[in-house]
């Protein structure tokens, strides 16, 4: 499993501070606490408190690779902004995100090939998110055709099914299931699938559970990145143990340590 | 239409490890052996890299052995009552680049030799030879702490490969391997839960992940091999995975095994369907070495100097 760690975004207050006051501390403290807890990349979103611009996310891309050695997953939906981090961002950047839409992916793309980063393209357009798996999926069909047809190698497009908190959008978690298995079917070498997996619980009771339980459903249907609260525990224990159940990693007794070293 | 070679994309490598020690680095041996280091899958250097290629080691005993098949008497009959012509005789005659000397003599049920004599056997042979050792216990748990320990003791800095540490006896003779510079051969019952455990209980105590060779128990051709040939396969699979726990080298005590059943050990006019002894029992042990090199085998401890010429031949052409 890639893991993104997401929390280093505005929408939590002590990062919304941060970067009003451009103080790095508790941006760098994050980028530290989530690499140790096992993340892979850091999402980085300015929020909604502060205006997305080109300075701000090249700020945040610099104090975050200023403090340690990680990849940054650029989010925001200003392109201005996304090739501003790009062009100060150390080693492969991911983008999040794109569209179906293809002005969006006429945009993006170029940027995409020229950086040599990946990006997640997100199963929707502009008539809002999908109700059911076969819309998923043929939006998913468009952005993996257009990043064919930019050079983009299969391994770098990470699809977004876009999960929806079960207790006001239910039907669609088994929707976004479906998705992924059909989109790992898309292509060969498939593409990879990534969710914003805290989306699930947003104002649920148990959110941790409802997490984690929908982290190994969506894995066993060929999951393979998520932008998840990389210092949940619980978390991390589950995703170590579909690993194993997958057959991704050998079992030993000592599985759940072995998977954070 | 072009063809285009399909080539998989590893992340991990098999640790390089060696064996011996010069006197450069402390001991005295005038040739060292390097293997491991691979980052593909055995022989598919078009996709990775293969840097060692699998070392055959002669296998002999530390007293005259009983019951040995006819073959083995005839190539090792003049010498085998002296370990150290013996070793001596591998090396010069028949090319041996690495040498292991299984210690049954300690048994506590055949001539219960002290660990003292023991030590004493295995510095004589060190003396006739030049290449590295491998030193393995006689199979009794008690008596092989005792014994490795003193070996260990009495050898520091040859850098020896030691055997065997397995899951619930470790700690006497992984400690000895760190405190007097030797490796270790960590051994589990064909099972890669366990090998992959034993790692990481190994290193958890302080051994480093490169002083490590993972020894999975192959069994003889014909009773299981495909076994311990799948075992080996998931094993190396993990290692060019990068699964850290798993990216040792790996050692098979083929002679052992190939030469202790009853294919090998049967007369011709017993048996006449299977054809010549002599063949039969090279090819037996050729066959069981040949078949786990192509599931990742890095060390073959082999007793027929015929099969192990046969052996060290096919691995040769395996990396060109």
């Amino acid at each position: 499993m890639i893991i993104i760690g997401e929390r280093i975004n505005g929408m939590f207050n002590d990062i919304a501070e941060a970067i009003k006051n451009q103080d790095p501390t508790a941006i760098q403290e994050w980028a530290v606490k989530q690499l140790e807890a096992g993340s892979h990349y850091l999402d980085a979103n300015v929020g909604p408190a502060v205006e997305d611009s080109p300075e701000v996310m090249k700020w945040l891309v610099e104090v975050i690779q200023d403090e340690v050695d990680a990849p940054v997953c650029l989010d925001t939906t200003d392109v201005e902004a996304m090739e501003a981090g790009l062009e100060v961002h150390e080693g492969t950047a991911m983008i999040n995100s794109t569209t179906a839409e293809q002005e969006k992916l006429d945009a993006i793309l170029p940027l995409v090939k020229e950086y040599d980063a990946e990006i997640i393209g997100l199963a929707m357009d502009k008539s809002g998110v999908p109700k059911d798996a076969a819309t998923r999926t043929e939006k998913s069909m468009q952005i993996i055709a257009n990043a064919d047809a930019h050079g983009i190698p299969m391994e770098n497009v990470f699809i977004d099914p876009l999960i929806l908190p079960v207790n006001v959008a239910q039907p669609h978690a088994p929707e976004v299931l479906a998705t992924i298995q059909q989109v790992k079917k898309l292509a060969d070498p498939a593409p990879k699938t990534v969710l914003g997996l805290s989306n699930v619980s947003q104002n649920c009771n148990n959110m941790k559970l409802i997490n984690r339980t929908f982290m190994a459903m969506a894995m066993a249907v060929g999951l393979d990145a998520g932008i998840i609260e990389a210092n949940d525990e619980d978390l991390i224990d589950t995703i170590a143990t579909a690993e194993i159940i997958l057959n991704n990693d050998v079992y030993c007794d000592s599985f759940l340590e072995q998977y954070r070293k | 239409m072009a063809v285009e070679i399909p080539k998989e994309k590893w992340g991990g490598q098999v640790n390089e490890v060696t064996i011996g020690a010069t006197e450069e680095d402390g001991g005295t041996r005038t040739s060292t052996v390097t293997v491991g280091g691979s980052t593909t899958l055995p022989c598919l250097s078009f996709e990775g890299e293969n840097p060692n290629k699998a070392v055959v080691a002669i296998e002999i005993l530390d007293e005259e052995p009983q019951d040995w098949p006819q073959p083995l008497v005839d190539v090792w009959g003049d010498v085998y009552s002296d370990p150290a012509e013996w070793a001596k005789k591998a090396v010069d005659e028949f090319g041996a680049e690495l040498l292991a000397i299984r210690l049954t003599s300690a048994n506590p049920v055949r001539q219960d030799r002290s660990p003292a004599e023991i030590a004493e056997t295995v510095k004589e042979v060190l003396d006739a030879v030049g290449v590295p050792l491998i030193v393995i216990g006689c199979g009794d748990a008690e008596k092989d702490n005792e014994v490795l320990k003193e070996v260990a003791q009495e050898t520091e800095g040859e850098n020896l490969l030691i055997g065997f540490a397995e899951e619930d006896n470790y700690k006497t003779i992984a400690g000895a391997c760190m405190i007097h510079g030797h490796t270790l051969i960590a051994q589990s019952p064909v099972d890669v839960n366990i090998a992959k455990q034993l790692n990481i209980q190994l290193t958890d105590f302080g051994i480093d992940n490169d002083q490590i060779v993972i020894d999975p128990l192959v069994s003889s051709l014909g009773y299981g091999m495909e076994y311990s040939y799948s075992v080996m396969e998931r094993a190396r699979l993990g290692a060019i995975r990068d699964d850290k726990m798993l990216c040792m080298p790996m050692i098979n005590f083929i002679g052992d095994e190939a030469w202790g059943v009853k294919e090998p050990d049967t007369p011709e006019e017993e048996n006449p369907g299977w054809g010549e002894q002599d063949t039969r029992g090279i090819m037996w042990e050729t066959m069981n070495a040949s078949t786990v090199l192509q599931s990742g085998a890095d060390i073959l401890v082999m007793r027929h100097p015929k099969a192990a010429e046969n052996v060290n031949k096919f691995a040769a052409e395996l990396v060109e």
